[in-house]
């Protein structure tokens, strides 16, 4: 359908008018062009999604980006039952963030309130570009632009050096990632000539096992990176140097979904190497563990939250992994609405402490942040997988699959949802419940969020709670998992591939409903120790480990920063400035020297300038003297 | 006469002329010395042209061989004569600005 094109093109525009013109437009003209280019998009996106229920997948051509004989990469877009959920995940929750950010960020001058929308806007399309793109080239220059554009939004206040810092860990860290990416696209070219995703998952055949397996894990090396895996996890903490709800878009909406959808699109790659697979899934639960250990004892909100992301996303590695691709992708969308939520709500509470992050110095804050507390609260029962909240379900699934793959998968990954529990608890009891320990100021300051931040929480609350019925197990009604049917054409090649074991009813129920019982103690646990604390004691041993996250950012500085800098230091010093410069320099000295030197003989005495003329005459006989016509001659002559 | 004694005249006064040059100042004498060297010159060109011309009359009693290096001879004279006529305006000229023959205070051109 012709419609598709307007999706990119209204958040592109939306970019160019508020970077352009972000000095002479007045603040709430840069927030409704910035809001209402998503919210265009949004509804583009669902006028396609009714077009692909009933007319299904659809590829559209526009011109080729390179066009070298045989070989053609067109600039296409498709859209099928994987992309336009993406579609109305980043537009849907995009569109929330923008209204959202219009009144968080309204203490912004306007050139900056502008510059941030058009930011927001390129963020949206480059995501965009990404999940519609029908090649991996296109997949590839979205997956830059998110890159990028995460990097302007983390340093978006960049006066602060250590934002700077973390910006640039964002940009470097996904680098790497890149890199792999990249890699495994040249490799699908040179082995099939094409990056199409239907011609590369029509011809598969022509791969040997190894490529299959190398690509998969090239490209796997790409979704750690975007996707903030073990182990390149730590540039997401750190981005919460940007705006909160930047912190939202990257964590619910764009950025790090990018590596799910990525794998999720090339699930035939995936489901055609088991040892690939294998490797997804141990990093996904390996990083879901580690970031939940480490988020028990974090006292920054945003940076509990961050932790919590790296986890949950480890959980749709370890579904991706153990080939529950619809389990994963219903994570990425019941995650975008809790997690979108809970950002939202932390931004709140932070506007309404006037910056203040710290947990520790907050609590009490149910009666003076009522939407705020109830949404957060609504959003931490969906995240910890209380049923019937939406995590329940996504969450469930993915540990159903885990369980097929490998039960010992199912226990680490039952464990790591009990630690997600307690977290999210001591997050919400530290924050909202018991006294307030904020300064006498603060406790005189403290509001509710204006309206324009509390509606998107409302309507992200009312998603968290319902979204996960899209996605009912089998074992509650047969038939009722309406998204499963609604992707199956994506999948339909990798399940032909492997055949799908089921779980016996028994064995679901029970999982189910013990790890629900064992959530819901760990939430009374923690609900209890937290709501009454009152005084934090400096913690030590492993509490301190996890405090200082397991030291392994000094850990990469130590190993890899700091040599690597310290090469750079003796290149520039050593190499560069003794080395090429002095070369340089050196041959500019000399000639300068010699000139110098040269320009004495030039003295202006005509008498020097004859007896030179002389001297070298009389040199020249001498050095002639031998020559045989000169002997000839003189022959002649004596 | 051998012709090894015009080649031992013509070197003497050309290393008369090259000395003369080198070590005076006064621009007149320089100027001498140049046209000493000239003719030193001319004197080897003639002694030359005399000596090819005694040998090819040998065979020849109608040869014109060597009377090119006469002709030569008189170009160098013309020359010459235009390049004192030159060279002593420059001289005259030069009295008249520094009150002074002295080539060495030639090089205070640039002033």
């Amino acid at each position: 359908m012709n419609l598709i094109y307007l999706v990119p093109l209204f958040p592109l525009l939306g970019f160019l008018i508020n970077g352009l013109f972000r000095k002479s437009l007045s603040k709430s003209l840069i927030g409704i062009i910035g809001s209402g280019a998503i919210l265009a998009s949004f509804i583009v996106s669902i006028i396609l999604f009714n077009d692909v229920r009933t007319n299904g997948s659809m590829i559209v051509s526009y011109f080729n980006l390179l066009d070298i004989e045989a070989f053609k990469i067109p600039f296409a877009f498709q859209i099928d039952q994987l992309s336009v959920i993406f579609l109305l995940i980043i537009t849907g929750i995009g569109f929330l963030i923008h209204v959202y950010s219009t009144a968080y960020m309204n203490d912004e001058t306007n050139e900056h309130f502008g510059r941030y929308f058009s930011y927001l806007n390129l963020f949206v399309f480059s995501m965009l570009l990404l999940v519609m793109g029908a090649n991996y080239v296109i997949m590839f220059i979205g997956w830059e632009g998110v890159g990028l554009c995460s990097y302007l939004l983390i340093g978006f206040w960049f006066k602060n050096n250590t934002y700077n810092y973390a910006a640039k860990k964002a940009f470097v860290m996904n680098r790497i990632g890149d890199l792999g990416f990249l890699l495994a696209v040249f490799w699908i070219l040179a082995k099939l000539g094409t990056v199409n995703y239907g011609e590369v998952f029509a011809s598969t055949v022509k791969f040997s096992a190894s490529d299959i397996t190398g690509i998969t894990l090239l490209l796997f090396v790409g979704a750690c990176g975007k996707s903030a895996q073990i182990p390149l996890y730590t540039w997401l903490p750190d981005a919460m140097a940007g705006p909160t709800p930047v912190s939202a878009l990257i964590h619910a909406a764009t950025m790090v979904t990018a590596g799910i959808y990525m794998i999720a699109r090339s699930n035939v790659l995936y489901t055609m190497a088991p040892f690939t697979q294998t490797v997804v899934a141990i990093i996904g639960l390996a990083t879901a563990l580690f970031a939940a250990t480490i988020a028990l004892k974090q006292n920054d909100i945003k940076k509990v939250l961050a932790y919590s992301t790296v986890s949950q996303l480890g959980y749709m590695f370890l579904g991706l992994g153990a080939g529950a691709y619809t389990g994963a992708v219903f994570h990425v969308m019941t995650h975008a609405f809790f997690k979108a939520l809970l950002f939202l709500g932390a931004g709140s509470v932070i506007h309404a402490m006037h910056h203040e992050q710290d947990i520790r110095n907050m609590g009490g804050l149910k009666k003076h942040l009522p939407i705020t507390h109830i949404s957060f609260l609504l959003a931490c029962l969906a995240i910890s997988g209380v049923p019937p909240f939406s995590g329940f379900f996504s969450k469930d699934e993915i540990l159903a699959a885990a369980y097929l793959k490998n039960p010992i998968f199912y226990y680490l990954g039952a464990i790591g949802a009990l630690m997600t529990a307690f977290y999210m608890f001591r997050l919400y009891a530290l924050t909202f419940l018991g006294k307030f320990r904020g300064t006498e100021e603060q406790h005189h300051h403290l509001h509710e969020s204006p309206s324009a931040m509390t509606i998107p929480l409302i309507v992200l609350a009312i998603l968290s709670v319902v979204g996960g019925f899209i996605g009912i197990p089998e074992i509650f009604a047969p038939d009722a998992h309406m998204l499963e049917k609604f992707l199956h054409p994506i999948f339909a090649q990798s399940d032909s591939i492997k055949e799908l074991h089921h779980l016996d009813r028994s064995t679901e129920w029970m999982m189910m409903g013990g790890v629900s019982v064992l959530i819901i103690v760990v939430i009374i646990i923690a609900w209890r120790k937290y709501s009454r604390t009152e005084q934090f004691v400096a913690s030590h041993g492993i509490a301190r480990t996890l405090e200082n996250k397991w030291y392994v950012d000094e850990l990469y500085d130590n190993v890899i920063v700091r040599p690597v800098t310290g090469l750079g230091s003796v290149l520039k010093n050593v190499v560069e400035k003794a080395g090429i410069d002095g070369a340089v320099n050196g041959v500019g000295r000399f000639v300068h020297y010699s000139s110098r030197q040269l320009r004495l003989l030039q003295s202006g005495q005509v008498g020097n300038y004859i007896l030179f003329m002389v001297l070298s005459i009389v040199v020249l006989f001498l050095v002639f003297w031998n020559q045989p016509q000169i002997a000839h001659f003189l022959e002649k002559i004596f | 006469m051998p012709i090894q004694y015009y080649i031992g005249l013509a070197a003497t006064l050309f290393c008369i002329g090259i000395t003369g040059v080198l070590i005076r100042r006064n621009a007149i004498i320089i100027f001498m010395c140049i046209e000493l060297m000239l003719n030193a010159v001319n004197l080897l060109l003639v002694a030359f042209s005399k000596m090819h011309y005694a040998t090819a009359f040998i065979r020849n009693a109608n040869t014109t061989a060597g009377s090119d290096a006469q002709l030569f001879v008189f170009f160098i004279m013309v020359v010459a004569a235009a390049e004192v006529s030159v060279g002593l305006a420059i001289i005259v000229m030069m009295y008249r600005n520094t009150h002074s023959v002295d080539v060495n205070y030639l090089n205070r051109l640039k002033n």
